[in-house]
């Protein structure tokens, strides 16, 4: 008698099986576009690294061929297929040193190391809360914000600068520096780091910690401004240090510091999102917001030239196309051709998307990314300097 | 079956929501109309709600594998649920694409609150003690309920269960224990007196302790078919304490009804974060601690007036723990206070017409640990009028709803209160119902509603640190829908009942509070009213009820939705991989549901499948934000027995059959194939 109960619940049971369908999830094949003209300069590239919102777990790699012109979107899963859960949650930096591709990728806590050509994985160097990296005489400098905490009520990590040797991929020291450092610079065996306090905004940091790589230790801390970021050095030695300010009172903008005569020459207040160093020429993206008047300021495009310690160039985005960029984020100059790249982070949780403008300001093409594409890398001859 | 259908005496049915309730109970599924016959009404005529509501309850909802309130829902057509997976997993429903924020939760008849985030977690309210689950679109089309039951674009009512005693036995006493995957331990106590033979008395705890621990899988193929990566690992940091007391005591009087409770839950968890690549165990914490108490009364006065006074006090406690020093360390607590008052009083001006006016009033206020906290309050006042007429064979009715919010918070800095902000805010509301039966002796009901409504932003929209705007406006939605219903019951042959309704309909949802960036600083997100969707569906359901030969009962239940729900949001964000006219994440074009639930003699057999269909989870409907769908298939048998006086039931289920591996959220797995076991003894 219980054979109606049964027959039924199988009937059912495979009736339902039938009707419903799923397709085992692939790995997706970059997708291309044809966006511009061939070009044939020592640059051959570049790779642009989309952060992706946290715990999307969507950082990704895009490679721009300018040989053939063409557009590439997530390579890396393309090109690492093997790799579980593939490139990681929000890729915060990326630089090339030798032949190798790093990608910091704060939130997996790894520094990603690929073949600069092929974006093979090599491996990759466990840091947890990774954030900038920079190179010198064949180490890697990290920094992170997890260092030891602080015993006191506050509970705070004190940031700290792994050094890791490119050949082996391994930690083989580490400097404690000042509360959520960011970027770093290195000038005459001296490394610089911009401390930001990020996690504490009652409290912002306001240095420098200046490290000497010879021991390895910190040996000076410098004050700058509060909240600092970006810490760039031009030929002169130089250190070009963003501070985003507290949303409050503190502007944000640009310190500039001379590291051979230990002072600070002088700052320029601007929205400070992205920087970028070329030459002479200091390029500054960033949309600005105010807690008080709770409204955006405008965006900034501009362009400093570091000799003169002038903004030269108040909006280098000169035909309109700033008005359709929601959030400006990232900015790469070509180092041959001068083209600025200057990237758009709409909403943060769906594609942004890469202008391309010409010296003159005009937009030469423009190209879907990932989501926040942020970080920028040339490939090419002579440009590994860093 | 017989036992099945034991003499249910609803000698203190007439509580609170009685009329509505045994309405309910009439319209729900075909299983309760087996019970129909023998359960007595106390009280007045009920006025038939214009759309019924999806009801849960019975026998089938007893059958379904489910632990929690929203593992229920998931059945309904136009419901959607955001599972972030695990026994401790936050669980939020979203009805037609509204967002959660509109639904309303009502238990035993009195809104769930939540000023902080306005979201309740459904996967903290266990099925242990409730009897039926009812949902509407719209609100509840009844005119004699409270005001902030005219206050959401949508209703959840769960009813707990009420004392019933049978045979002049004056207690029931009835003990659960569940074991099962994920380290269950789930032992329940429920305890029913009889004090009088006007007052009863219930009282039901429960514990629920898991490890959470599962297996999951994730795999990735090349588009040959070939295996690029497949990886399994244990899902950690999951795990649950919970204890839940609840007690009451229900009181019939001539004319009327009363009930009063408390409910007390206290749990501790674990979140379990999202698995990325690198990073397979977090350390962040939750403790909640809930307290309500609330009680309910009503009285007819009179052959034209009933008066109905309700009143709560909530008290909820929250911690949230971030121990893991390589992150920011954060440890906040927060603490909500929430008091209700509310009056409801329907006048019978004429046989078939009905009017109404409820006023209500709720306090909120919120503490925190949280620098700076702006320790915001809000008074709100509601004024509800509604009538009912029905003419021949149309019912209508029409309400409109006040409502009057003041907000108040302090600006503080460095501990200290720099000034005290004081602001109102009024909107009156409408809503339209009507039905029409075109034809006596057919149950063929036409419906049709408008209905428009808001909500408030929330204490952490307007406040929370870095992220809260205190210019929000509230957030509106409109509905249209039009849809019929078709019930037929037999009392020959093998059918022994057929139910069918369909739904289309059209929702705009405007001034929509979401996270926007605010700037390319560190603190990305703010909260603004720039939201804007529309969304076009189709609800359909189909119950059968079947009488076979030997004794075999068998009920079916479909479910289907259909949801084209788009995000207007930025119209200059058009093109390959534009958010313009996006499906908005997670909303799946298609999804539906099943349960064939079969009895014989004292052996069940229940059959339940979900499916999910295609989803993104954005709106920018590219191949890397796709999700592909899923499918549960869940199977349960019990059989019930006797030990003397005590009656045993013993329940097996297997959830997941298939072992089919999925998210419903990205990057948030489900568990796979997994077991439950359940004793009951009724004494």
């Amino acid at each position: 008698m219980k054979r109606p109960l049964l027959q039924i619940a199988l009937l059912v049971l495979m009736a339902a099986t039938v009707v419903a369908c799923r397709d085992e999830q692939v790995i997706l094949l970059p997708e291309i576009e044809n966006v511009s003209q061939p070009e044939y300069t020592s640059v051959r590239g570049f790779y642009l690294l989309n952060e992706a919102n946290m715990a999307s777990n969507k950082a990704s790699l895009d490679y721009y061929n300018y040989a053939s012109g063409r557009y590439s979107r997530n390579v890396y899963e393309r090109f690492n297929p093997g790799v579980v859960m593939k490139l990681g949650d929000v890729g915060n930096d990326i630089a090339i040193y030798g032949n190798r591709l790093y990608a910091v990728i704060n939130c997996s806590n790894k520094v990603e190391v690929m073949d600069k050509n092929s974006v093979a994985r090599i491996g990759q160097i466990d840091i947890p809360n990774c954030r900038y990296i920079q190179f010198h005489k064949g180490y890697a400098y990290v920094t992170s914000y997890a260092g030891p905490v602080d015993l006191d009520l506050s509970k705070q990590q004190i940031g700290y600068v792994a050094k890791v040797d490119t050949a082996t991929m391994q930690v083989v020291d580490r400097c404690l520096v000042g509360y959520q450092p960011d970027g770093l610079a290195i000038v005459n065996d001296r490394l610089y780091v911009a401390n930001s306090g990020g996690y504490n905004p009652n409290n912002y940091e306001n240095t420098i910690s200046v490290l000497d790589l010879n021991t390895f230790t910190e040996v000076a801390r410098v004050p700058i401004a509060i909240n600092l970021q970006y810490c760039l050095a031009d030929r002169r030695g130089i250190l070009w240090i963003s501070s985003r300010g507290d949303y409050y009172h503190h502007a944000s903008g640009i310190y500039a510091y001379d590291t051979r005569k230990q002072r600070l020459l002088g700052h320029i207040d601007c929205q400070t999102g992205n920087v970028w160093m070329d030459g002479d020429s200091l390029y500054v993206v960033g949309k600005g917001y105010s807690k008080i008047t709770e409204d955006y300021g405008e965006s900034s495009y501009i362009i400093i030239n570091t000799l003169t310690m002038q903004v030269v160039n108040q909006r280098f985005i000169t035909d309109g196309t700033d008005q359709a960029i929601a959030i400006p984020y990232g900015v790469a100059v070509n180092p041959i051709t001068k083209d600025i790249y200057v990237t758009d982070a709409k909403n943060y949780i769906t594609p942004g998307r890469l202008y391309c403008f010409g010296q003159d300001g005009v937009k030469k093409w423009d190209v879907l990314t990932g989501d926040i594409p942020a970080h920028f890398v040339f490939l090419g001859e002579n440009l590994n300097d860093n | 079956m017989r036992k099945l259908l034991v003499t249910v005496l609803f000698l203190l049915c007439v509580v609170g929501t009685n009329a509505r309730d045994s309405v309910a109970v009439r319209t729900s599924s075909i299983d309760s109309m087996q019970y129909l016959s023998t359960v007595v009404v106390y009280g007045v005529k009920p006025y038939d709600e214009v759309i019924p509501a999806q009801v849960l309850s019975g026998k089938v909802l007893e059958g379904l594998n489910s632990h929690s309130v929203a593992d229920a829902i998931r059945y309904f057509s136009g419901a959607q649920i955001k599972d972030y997976g695990g026994v401790g997993g936050l669980k939020t429903v979203d009805v037609r694409s509204m967002g959660s924020n509109h639904l309303g939760v009502f238990y035993d008849g009195i809104q769930l609150g939540n000023a902080q985030n306005g979201q309740v977690d459904l996967g903290k309210f266990s099925l242990d003690n409730i009897e039926q689950i009812s949902l509407y679109n719209g609100q509840k089309s009844d005119v004699f309920q409270s005001a902030r039951d005219f206050g959401s674009a949508g209703a959840i009512y769960l009813r707990t269960k009420r004392p019933k005693f049978q045979d002049g036995k004056p207690y029931n006493l009835n003990f659960t224990m569940r074991t099962g995957s994920f380290g269950l331990a789930n032992p329940s106590l429920r305890w029913e007196q009889k004090l009088s033979s006007h007052v009863s008395m219930a009282f039901n705890s429960e514990f629920t302790f898991a490890t959470g621990q599962y297996h999951f899988r994730y795999r990735r193929l090349f588009s040959d078919g070939t295996l690029a990566w497949d990886t399994t690992a244990v899902r950690h940091n999951g795990d649950l304490h919970a204890l839940r007391v609840e007690g009451g005591l229900f009181g019939v009087m001539s004319e009327g009804s009363w009930y009063w409770k408390a409910y007390y839950y206290d749990s501790k968890r674990g979140i379990p974060g999202a698995v990325v690549n690198n990073v397979w165990k977090t350390a962040q914490r939750q403790w909640d601690r809930n307290f309500f108490t609330q009680g309910s009364f009503r009285r007819r006065v009179g052959d034209r007036y009933e008066t109905m006074f309700n009143a709560k006090y909530a008290r909820d406690y929250l911690r949230y723990l971030n121990p893991d020093t390589t992150l920011m360390y954060v440890d906040n607590r927060f603490w909500q206070d929430e008091l209700y008052v509310s009056s409801a009083n329907k006048y019978t001006l004429l046989n078939d017409w009905d009017v109404d006016l409820s006023v209500d009033y709720k306090w909120n206020y919120l503490n925190s640990t949280l620098d700076n906290f702006v320790y915001p309050t809000r008074h709100t006042l509601l004024a509800a009028v509604a009538t009912a007429y029905t003419w021949h064979r149309i019912k209508m009715q029409a309400s409109g709803l006040f409502t009057l919010v003041n907000d108040r918070h302090q600006s503080r800095s460095n501990g200290v209160t720099l000034k005290h902000h004081s602001s109102y805010m009024r909107r009156f509301m409408p809503a339209v119902f009507v039905s029409y039966q075109p034809w006596l002796q057919h149950d063929l009901n036409f419906r049709a509603f408008y209905k428009r409504i808001f909500r408030m932003p929330t204490f952490n929209d307007l406040y929370y640190t870095d992220i809260g705007n205190i210019r929000l406006k509230p957030e509106y939605a409109t509905q249209y829908n039009v849809g019929f219903k078709y019930q037929r019951f037999f009392t020959h042959g093998l059918v022994n009942g057929v139910k069918l309704s369909a739904d289309a309909y059209y929702n705009v949802i405007t001034d929509k509070i979401i996270a926007v960036p605010r700037g390319s600083g560190q603190y990305r997100w703010m909260m603004m009213n720039i939201g804007k969707a529309k969304i076009r569906g189709i609800d359909a359901s189909a119950t059968l009820a079947l009488r076979l030969p030997g004794q075999v009962l068998i009920d079916l239940n479909a479910s289907y939705t259909y949801q084209r729900a788009q995000d207007y949001t930025t119209p200059a964000d058009r093109g390959y991989g534009g958010t313009y006219k996006g499906q908005i994440a997670y909303i799946p074009w298609h999804s539906g549901s099943a349960i064939v639930h079969a009895a014989w003699r004292d052996w069940g057999l229940n059959y339940s499948f979900i499916y999910v269909g295609e989803r993104y989870h954005t709106s920018a409907n590219i191949p890397v934000n796709h999700e592909e769908p899923w499918y549960t298939h869940d199977l349960s048998a019990n059989y019930t027995w006797h030990v003397g006086k005590v009656k045993l039931k013993l329940a097996l289920e297997v959830n997941n059959l298939l072992n089919q591996y999925y998210d419903v959220i990205v990057n948030y797995p489900m568990p796979g194939r997994n077991y439950k076991m359940t004793l009951k003894f009724d004494i």
